[in-house]
């Protein structure tokens, strides 16, 4: 846009998050304005929207959303702690508290809200706080360490943001609520519920529909507040959060227009009744309605930008959806969430137990989604989004939209079914064309594409479906969203895996002179490594293989932090003898390792030198020990309960097959590593559900789960077959893994490949169980040979000398690695830290030094 | 000062494409056979690594980057030029690199003193 680039003035009263954002704005569009800031605020903007995270660690610093030298940078002179109080709209001139008086050529108004403080008598004690600034936080920080007790008067979004502080600082906490639920702006009735529900299931407690009358001194506590009706809430802190309000106490004053209700009224340009004068973000009301939340303000900051350089870009409303997690609960709300369009119609679905909620409200003729609520469950939140923002027509049974996805598959909304304009990111107002602009200006990497157009800098909240459509377009344009596995292979893994097996290629060397270039890196060599143990089962230890492991696969066993190592015999099933405990035993004392219990129902012995673990090993051996993989991308166990053979409840011997599969499977190299479990009854002790596959005891047999993991990305194993019996078991089991290991991507869980697989659940349950692709004999053959050839990875290095070499710090010296020290905390060993390590090696030096001068006297005297 | 070829260790100790370290006048040197089309180059880099703070370079992986050869550390993967002792990843860290020869069934390192 070409605007005329003149020297106006601008004064820009409050800088809040959107009058930050306006001289950002401002500075882009017309660098020649001179700006000056007023503050009232002894800070310049921080970020509001997470000033929770104060509670959490977050320092002012870190919240700041610009600096003073930044400011100086762009050439924006600023004032703290410069309250305006007047307006001279003649003479074209604000005045501070202070009494300094600047001029404008245009004036822009952003002076946000405040907390609304209902007027009940009482309100004004020491301990009576508000939730809005950096000095409000620091008040109700300090307040909390000398209470026990808090409230907070109003279930709003901020009310419950605040309670969850009050939690998370150990205060017994209540919130209290005038009406009949909470976030009754966002989320009806039936979320509302499911809400409180859930919020006092966290120790919060709720209290809607009171009113409080008067607030007096406690008996029990520092406060007493009393309810209409009667009843009353002893607490020694409370904190108002019953709304906000704009500050619009200038427009007032200075005869500007207001709404009947408040708020400085501005029309398209957000310009006030004085056409000079704008307003913007929490103090604006447009078309009688005041946005409280910040993507409409930024929107409102950059009209304003665009009108005052001679742009004519308007305002014309904004989206209020939300999405948010309250003390770890998902509630979301778009458009219409209470169906308040005409002929509006409404699907509900609740899960009760599982807490979780879900409305649709859909048009008159089942077209178009209208609005949503959310709560307990966030995840179909972006697609309902695009479908309400963007007009896309619902899907022939629009409740497939909420409904679990086992029921009906889900029609997932992808990046190509939204429209150019699609929002992608309403904090800064990035559509789809922008995003795409971005990349056909060369921006070819994702945090490129953030950083132009700054999508998904904000609340974060759209990360998601920024990629995906990223993606998309990258594919689009053929420049692949690089599935090549790095710089020295031009292929993706599922290409490499065929290359290698149509080839018949049996080592690295072969398959990079053939296909590749280079020495290979850290992550192809080991990707190979794996491909070619899926595929051939060679010992990963043979010289053609030894240089492409991951340093823990080359030393079969773990490397902790300092060098040393962890050793994880298998324990199958997790049912191990007493004779077997005691070697464990006696082992780890021989060599002084620190000895743990294992989330996966085994133990480890850590701290291991390098030198010593095949003398471990050795002895583990000769006990009746196997390796347990833990080091491999590969089966590690298969956890079981105790099953039908002790427990009451048990309807099959789950310890049995949890054994059996867990010796069946051990050693099966795959794209990441692979877990199990087995539980004896639908009680599940044995978490089948959170693991790659699951098997869960029934009276007929056994019923298969399939996909699932716990670790960063938590997901639920989906049900794959009911009532198997073992064979068949085993059938479904070795199919679905080998389609794993031959399709997946490197380091994919089973969960995210099937997530990417076309068609998921359904596809392969149509591979695996109807044979569609005709390859199961295949995949059955190819993972007995698996079965057939596996080894115990330790047992053949321990008996083979040239392997047995590699173990050893020092080619040339028996010395042991100086730099390994422990010291001892509960009775075991554990790694010293820095300062432990420099104390003790100052000790040893003075010793030495002590040493040194004995045998001098001693020469002295020869 | 003076600098002196020492023998460190065999040819025969170390293995293609991989790593061991040996102990040289209280300094330990991870030494690399890198094997390429018949070609052979022995880089020898100090055993220790400055981000994870411990002795466990030779244990790394070897590979390589446009032209240059790499140890990549074996506890957070960071990448190191064994020519140059440069960091890829980090600029601000570098290995100590020493200068290394065959000499018939030897290896020897130029120790400077
Ligand atoms: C030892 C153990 C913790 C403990 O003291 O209990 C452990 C320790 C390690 N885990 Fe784990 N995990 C252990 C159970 C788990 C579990 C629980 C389970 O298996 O039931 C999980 C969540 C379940 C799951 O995986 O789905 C778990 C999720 C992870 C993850 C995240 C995986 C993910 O998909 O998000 C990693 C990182 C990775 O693999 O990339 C990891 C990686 C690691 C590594 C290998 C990290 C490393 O490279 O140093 C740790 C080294 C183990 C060692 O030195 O022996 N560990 N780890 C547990 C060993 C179980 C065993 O007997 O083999
Ligand atoms: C705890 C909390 C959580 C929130 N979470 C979200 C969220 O998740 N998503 C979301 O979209 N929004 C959220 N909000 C709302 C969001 O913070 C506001 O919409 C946004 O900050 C409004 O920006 P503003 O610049 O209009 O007002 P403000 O940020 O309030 O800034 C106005 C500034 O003007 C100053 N001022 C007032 N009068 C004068 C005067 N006379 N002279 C000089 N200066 C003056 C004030 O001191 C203040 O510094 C949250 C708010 C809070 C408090
Ligand atoms: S899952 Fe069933 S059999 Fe297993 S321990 Fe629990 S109740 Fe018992
Ligand atoms: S929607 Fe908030 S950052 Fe994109």
């Amino acid at each position: 846009m070409n605007h005329p680039k003149c020297k106006t003035h601008i004064v820009v009263i409050g800088n809040g998050m959107v009058g930050h954002h306006f001289v950002e704005q401002m500075v882009e569009q017309n660098p020649l304005a001179e700006i000056t800031v007023l503050s009232a605020e002894p800070r310049l903007a921080y970020d509001r929207v997470h000033l929770s995270e104060y509670f959490t660690g977050k320092s002012a610093d870190d919240l700041a959303m610009t600096s003073p030298a930044d400011y100086e940078q762009m050439n924006v002179s600023f004032h703290l702690n410069a309250k305006v109080t007047q307006i001279d709209k003649a003479f074209k001139t604000v005045i501070t508290e202070s009494g300094e008086s600047f001029n404008y050529d245009k004036l822009v108004i952003a002076t946000g809200s405040y907390p609304f403080v209902p007027p009940i008598p009482g309100n004004d004690q020491e301990h009576c706080l508000v939730y809005r600034t950096i000095e409000d936080l620091e008040a109700i920080t300090a307040s909390a360490k000398v209470s026990k007790t808090g409230v907070v008067v109003g279930g709003g979004l901020l009310g419950l943001e605040a309670a969850n502080a009050l939690k998370q600082a150990g205060l017994e906490t209540h919130v209290v609520e005038f009406a009949p639920q909470l976030m009754a702006v966002q989320v009806d009735a039936g979320g509302g519920r499911l809400l409180k529900h859930k919020i006092e299931e966290l120790g919060v407690k709720v209290h809607t529909q009171k009113a409080t009358e008067v607030i007096e001194a406690g008996e029990n506590a520092r406060y007493k507040m009393c309810f209409k009706g009667g009843d009353f809430l002893e607490t020694d802190m409370i904190l108002f959060s019953a709304g906000i309000r704009p500050y619009d106490n200038l427009a007032r004053e200075y005869e500007l227009e207001v709404g009947e209700r408040g708020g400085i009224v501005v029309n398209n340009f957000c310009q006030t009744s004085e056409s000079d004068i704008y307003a913007i973000g929490e103090c604006a009301l447009w078309n009688n309605f005041i946005f409280g939340l910040v993507a409409p303000g930024y929107t409102m900051a950059r009209v304003a930008a665009e009108h005052i350089s001679g742009g004519d870009l308007q305002f014309t409303g904004a989206d209020m959806s939300t999405k948010l997690k309250l003390m770890g609960v998902d509630v979301g709300s778009i458009g219409d969430a209470h169906a308040k369009t005409a002929g509006a119609l409404s699907y509900v679905f609740e899960n009760q137990p599982e807490g979780v909620y879900k409305k649709i409200v859909v048009d008159a003729k089942q077209e178009k989604l209208l609005g949503a609520v959310l709560v307990g469950d966030n995840s179909d939140y972006d697609t309902l989004l695009q479908y309400a923002l963007n007009g896309i027509d619902l899907p022939e049974f629009p409740e497939s939209l909420i409904l679990p996805s086992d029921a009906s598959t889900a029609p997932a909304l992808g990046a190509d079914a939204l429209p150019l304009s699609a929002t992608i990111c309403s904090c800064h107002n990035v559509s789809k064309s922008d995003i795409i602009d971005a990349v056909t200006d060369g921006n070819c990497q994702l945090a490129d594409v953030k950083s132009c157009t700054k999508a998904s800098t904000g609340c974060g909240g759209c990360a998601a479906l920024l990629k995906n459509v990223f993606d998309a377009e990258l594919e689009k344009r053929g420049i692949e969203v690089k599935k090549d596995l790095c710089e020295h292979f031009a292929y993706s893994r599922v290409e490499l895996f065929h290359l290698i097996q149509v080839g018949r290629i049996r080592s690295f060397s072969d398959l990079i002179e053939k296909h590749g270039q280079g020495l290979g890196c850290e992550v192809c060599k080991p990707a190979v490594g794996s491909i070619l143990a899926s595929v051939w089962n060679e010992h990963v230890l043979l010289p053609d293989h030894i240089s492409l492991q991951d340093t823990n696969d080359t030393y079969l066993a773990n490397m902790q932090k300092d060098g040393t190592y962890s050793v994880v015999p298998r324990i199958a099933g997790g049912e191990i003898t007493p004779e077997k405990l005691i070697v464990l035993g006696t082992v780890a004392k021989k060599y002084n390792l620190y000895t743990k219990i294992t989330g996966g129902q085994r133990v480890d012995l850590f701290g291991a030198r390098v030198e010593q673990l095949p003398l471990i090993w050795e002895e583990l051996i000769e006990a009746g020990f196997e390796t347990g993989h833990a080091y491999a991308k590969a089966l590690r166990t298969v956890k079981s309960c105790v099953g039908s053979t002790w427990c009451r409840f048990g309807v099959q011997d789950s310890v049995t097959q949890a054994i059996d599969l867990e010796n069946r499977y051990k050693g099966l190299r795959a794209p990441h590593k692979l877990k199990m479990a087995v539980s004896g009854c639908t009680r599940e002790c044995a978490e089948a559900q959170s693991k790659d596959i699951g098997v869960i005891a029934t009276e007929n047999g056994w019923n298969l789960y399939v996909c699932g993991n716990g670790g960063m990305k938590p997901r639920h194993a989906d049900l794959f077959a009911t009532d198997l019996d073992t064979p068949t078991l085993y059938r479904y089991i070795d199919r679905v893994l080998m389609f794993y290991v031959r399709t997946a991507d490197r380091l994919q869980r089973t969960s995210v490949w099937m997530e990417n697989l076309e068609g998921g659940l359904n596809y392969l349950k149509q591979v695996v169980i109807e044979d569609s692709l005709g390859i199961c004999e295949e995949l059955e053959a190819q993972m007995q040979h698996v079965v057939d050839s596996y080894h115990c990875e330790w047992t053949s290095v321990t008996k083979n000398n040239q392997s047995r070499k590699r173990f050893r710090q020092f080619v040339n010296s028996d010395q042991q690695d100086n730099n390994i020290v422990f010291v001892e905390e509960r009775d075991q060993i554990r790694p010293a830290t820095l300062a432990e390590k420099s104390q003790i090696q100052q000790r040893d030096n003075q010793e030495l030094a002590m040493d040194i001068s004995i045998v001098e006297i001693e020469s002295d005297l020869a | 000062m003076t600098n002196q070829w020492t023998t460190v260790c065999k040819i025969d100790d170390l293995v293609d494409n991989s790593g061991v370290c040996a102990l040289v006048e209280h300094n330990q040197v991870a030494l690399f056979k890198v094997v390429n089309n018949d070609n052979i180059h022995i880089f020898a880099v100090s055993n220790w690594d400055p981000v994870g703070q411990a002795n466990v370079l030779y244990r790394g992986l070897v590979g390589s980057s446009a032209e240059q050869t790499l140890v990549i550390s074996p506890l957070y993967k960071q990448r190191y030029c064994m020519s140059t002792g440069r960091c890829l990843d980090d600029e601000n860290i570098s290995l100590q690199t020493y200068e290394v020869r065959q000499e018939g069934k030897d290896v020897q390192l130029k120790l400077v003193r």
